[in-house]
């Protein structure tokens, strides 16, 4: 331990000093005059919060604007995020850096770990790991406490031998993560009865309730000391270190110094078992992430006096009392404000999806390939939200454009396969008339099959429209706002009222966009079609 | 009624007209021709080519060999949309366009003509086939009869005074009272019209009840082609001897 930590503060001191002669080449006159704010960004998990909020308070503490893009979702999307400079810097881990980042075996010991990260993340990415935190958030491997002491369990190697008989719970990364089951199958042998893939919200929940013996927590979880349970030693050291540090694009050096000045002072401050009480404030007492961040930097005697201006009961207050309904109350213009966000992407990507799939549909009826045409755009609609967010970011960063784009492509298919369907069933034996009297293709399409295929073709803007509202959820992970920040937020921090003050609006809004859809239809319905 | 003159130029004719669908020959080297005000039914089986026949002059059919005429000018100098707007067209499930009202749809060809008189010949039409302006020109098609509907289809055939028009078994899906009604109601208008018909049936009895000629169609070829009495007196193939027995059909009266 002691070995570990030295080695730290040596790479930390080395960090700096690499990073000095870059701050003086950067900070030109006048640059300091327009500066632009720091991005802090953050997967969405409660920790990640915590770090994120005390980095961007930290920051602000010595005079820098600071825009929060918290809740950004899985490794996939925020780290091409930080490379893209869509955000500026995040919390990430030591072990996440190597084994999900750079896809390579981690070496032995926190200093390794910390050196091989340092090293090839700054040359394949020009982005720099700031010094250790001081604590290490790896997985802990949690029974309940009165399993553990029946079966005579301390150890993974404990369990193992008794694995046959048990269920796990483990969250998705996990059974998939090289370090993660698969490991667990070929150092210590585990042969689990069933493995049920939980989410993060619900599997201390589901522990405690008997549905699973054993679920992956990280170590620094606040749930760990809330319920009685037992985290099992790894007594073959076989997970990484997972050293949490903020990690930062090398162009901060230039632009900042001082927010890597500020930052830095955090470094090598914050050991285990505060980061799990803060945790446990935020996570089991309920107190928001703001709050307890600022304690946090009081309590290291850093941060600035105006930052929160709470006093140090305020951390034991629990989130703002009373029922749902005051909760929204309270609430309600953050709510205004998403609605109309999420209401705007909708908007934007569904007028692009008729704009391109009616127009398509229409070129599509004569062609021998239209359902090829329409099986690929139906394929559009199996890639999972996450996967299509992470292929565009690339190209097209984070925030609302990813967003649309995404949303656009998923509504293409109801609206094309409708429109192509609508006009090729619209009365035929009409269209037959007309063209037998002399119409043109062309007055034949906007005279007869538009208008009688105009309930079918509404039918599929109505759908991808409503479908669209639950999808458009999915834009909180790339920091493009809507109703889906509470919900993704509300699910890291294990608060319903949060996640339900996203996820009423958006059934909201579902309902609303269908009966106001309902109504444009019987607009645009020839008057002897409407029922 | 005589035939033709024949200085007079017919308002339809065809010669040698075949239509190949692959290996099926629909239409075997026809030929025929409508004069001017003059009724021929195409009397046939299913299959026997007669409704090929009748749409290769409106070309909704392009025939592969022989000649197809419209007031003595070769089809394929004409452009099929113009053509179409030139002859009027019944088809047998009237085809009104559902969305438009009764007078929008009789008033469909002279509005692809650019008329200025459009509801006057609406109206005119409606008159012809019986209905009453009043009562029907703001209905929808789902709001008539089946019978008032072919009346309609027929009056939108007729709304731009074509010279001839096309009917494809145009009663055919109506119920046997309606039918008379219907029959009657076209021998009317050709005695008040003029107009040249070229009309598609399955059934002897109307043919001989509305044509001035009557041409028998098998198998793609044209058996016989006579007027109704002729017909019945003097059948020249063996099919047209069996078609008449089956039918068992009269003409003492007419």
């Amino acid at each position: 331990m002691n070995a570990r930590q030295s080695a730290i503060r040596f790479l930390m001191i080395l960090s700096v000093f690499q990073a000095g002669p870059r701050i003086v080449t950067g900070d030109e006159p006048g640059q300091a005059a327009i500066r632009r704010p720091v991005v802090v960004g953050t997967k969405p998990f409660a920790e990640g919060y915590l770090l994120a909020e005390i980095f961007a308070q930290q920051l602000e503490a010595v005079g820098l604007k600071v825009t929060r893009k918290f809740g950004l979702g899985g490794t996939e999307i925020i780290f091409p995020a930080l490379q893209t400079g869509a955000i500026d810097l995040y919390p990430e881990y030591t072990g996440t850096g190597a084994l999900v980042i750079l896809q390579q075996p981690v070496p032995r010991g926190s200093a390794a770990v910390f050196e091989l990260v340092s090293r090839e993340f700054a040359t394949r990415y020009g982005i720099r790991w700031l010094p250790p935190l001081g604590f290490e958030n790896t997985y802990a491997m949690a029974v309940r406490t009165e399993m553990a002491e029946r079966l005579g369990l301390r150890t993974i190697s404990d369990f193992a031998r008794v694995s046959d008989q048990m269920r796990a719970g483990f969250t998705a990364d996990f059974i998939g993560l090289p370090d993660g089951l698969p490991m667990l199958r070929d150092v210590y042998g585990f042969r689990l009865k069933e493995v049920n893939p939980l989410a993060p919200a619900i599997k201390y929940q589901a522990l405690a309730e008997k549905s699973v013996d054993i679920i992956d927590g990280y170590s620094t979880d606040g749930m760990l000391s809330q319920l009685p349970l037992t985290v099992l030693e790894d007594d073959r050291g076989a997970f990484p270190p997972y050293d949490a540090a903020a990690l930062v694009r090398g162009e901060l050096f230039q632009t900042h110094p001082e927010a890597i000045a500020a930052l830095t002072a955090l470094s090598g401050r914050i050991d285990e078992s505060r980061m799990r009480r803060w945790n446990q404030r935020v996570e089991v007492d309920g107190v928001d992430a703001s709050i307890v961040a600022a304690g946090a930097l009081r309590e290291l005697g850093l941060g600035s006096a105006t930052a929160a201006g709470e006093d140090g009961d305020n951390t034991s207050l629990p989130r703002a009392g009373g029922g749902l309904t005051d909760y929204l109350w309270r609430q309600r213009t953050v709510i205004g404000q998403r609605m109309l966000r999420h209401l705007l992407l909708v908007c934007m990507s569904l007028t692009l999806a008729v704009l391109v799939a009616v127009p398509v549909a229409l070129g599509l009826q004569r062609a021998k390939w239209a359902e090829a045409v329409l099986g690929a755009t139906g394929v559009l609609q199996t890639i999972p939200g996450i996967a299509l967010l992470a292929f565009m970011l690339p190209v097209l960063g984070i925030g609302i454009a990813p967003a649309v784009v995404a949303l656009f492509l998923y509504s293409l298919y109801p609206v094309m396969r409708n429109t192509y369907t609508g006009l090729r069933e619209a009365d035929r034996l009409a269209v037959e008339a007309a063209n037998a009297l002399g119409m043109t293709a062309r007055q034949t399409l906007i005279h007869v099959q538009l208008p009688l295929a105009m309930p079918i073709i509404m039918a599929g803007i109505r759908t991808a429209a409503v479908l669209n509202v639950g999808t458009a959820t999915l834009a909180a992970f790339i920091g493009a706002g809507g109703l889906g920040d509470p919900i993704v937020s509300g699910l890291a921090l294990g608060d319903s009222r949060m996640i339900l003050s996203g996820a009423i609006p958006a059934a909201v809004l579902a309902v609303a966009v269908d009966r106001l859809l309902a109504w444009v239809t019987r607009w645009l319905t020839p008057q002897a079609l409407r029922a | 009624m005589t035939t033709e003159p024949a200085h007079v130029i017919p308002m339809l004719s065809v010669r040698g007209a075949t239509k190949r669908y692959g290996e099926l020959v629909a239409v075997d080297g026809v030929s025929l021709e409508v004069g001017a005000g003059e009724c021929v039914a195409l009397v046939g089986e299913s299959g026997s080519g007669k409704s090929t026949l009748l749409r290769m002059f409106n070309r909704l059919v392009e025939c592969d060999e022989g000649l197809v005429q419209f007031e003595g000018i070769d089809v394929r100098g004409i452009e099929p949309v113009l053509l179409r707007r030139r002859i009027g067209y019944v088809p047998q499930n009237d085809g009104l366009l559902p969305h438009w009202n009764v007078v929008q749809n009789v008033g469909l060809v002279p509005w692809l003509l650019g008329k200025s008189d459009q509801s006057e010949l609406a109206r005119r039409a409606l008159e012809l086939v019986g209905l009453d302006w009043q009562r029907f020109a703001a209905r929808w098609p789902c709001q008539l009869s089946g019978g008032q509907r072919q009346r309609v289809a027929v009056a939108r055939a007729l709304a731009a005074n074509p010279t001839v028009v096309l009917l494809d078994e145009p009663f055919g899906a109506l119920d046997a009272i309606t039918r008379c009604e219907l029959q009657e109601m076209f021998l009317q208008l050709r005695q008040s019209t003029n107009i040249a018909a070229l009309l598609v049936t399955h059934d002897l009895h109307e043919a001989g009840l509305l044509a001035d000629r009557i041409a028998v169609m098998s198998a793609g070829q044209l058996e016989q082609i006579a007027e109704p009495k002729r017909l019945l007196a003097e059948p020249a193939t063996p099919y047209v001897r069996e078609l008449l027995r089956r039918a068992r059909w009269s003409l003492e009266g007419r």
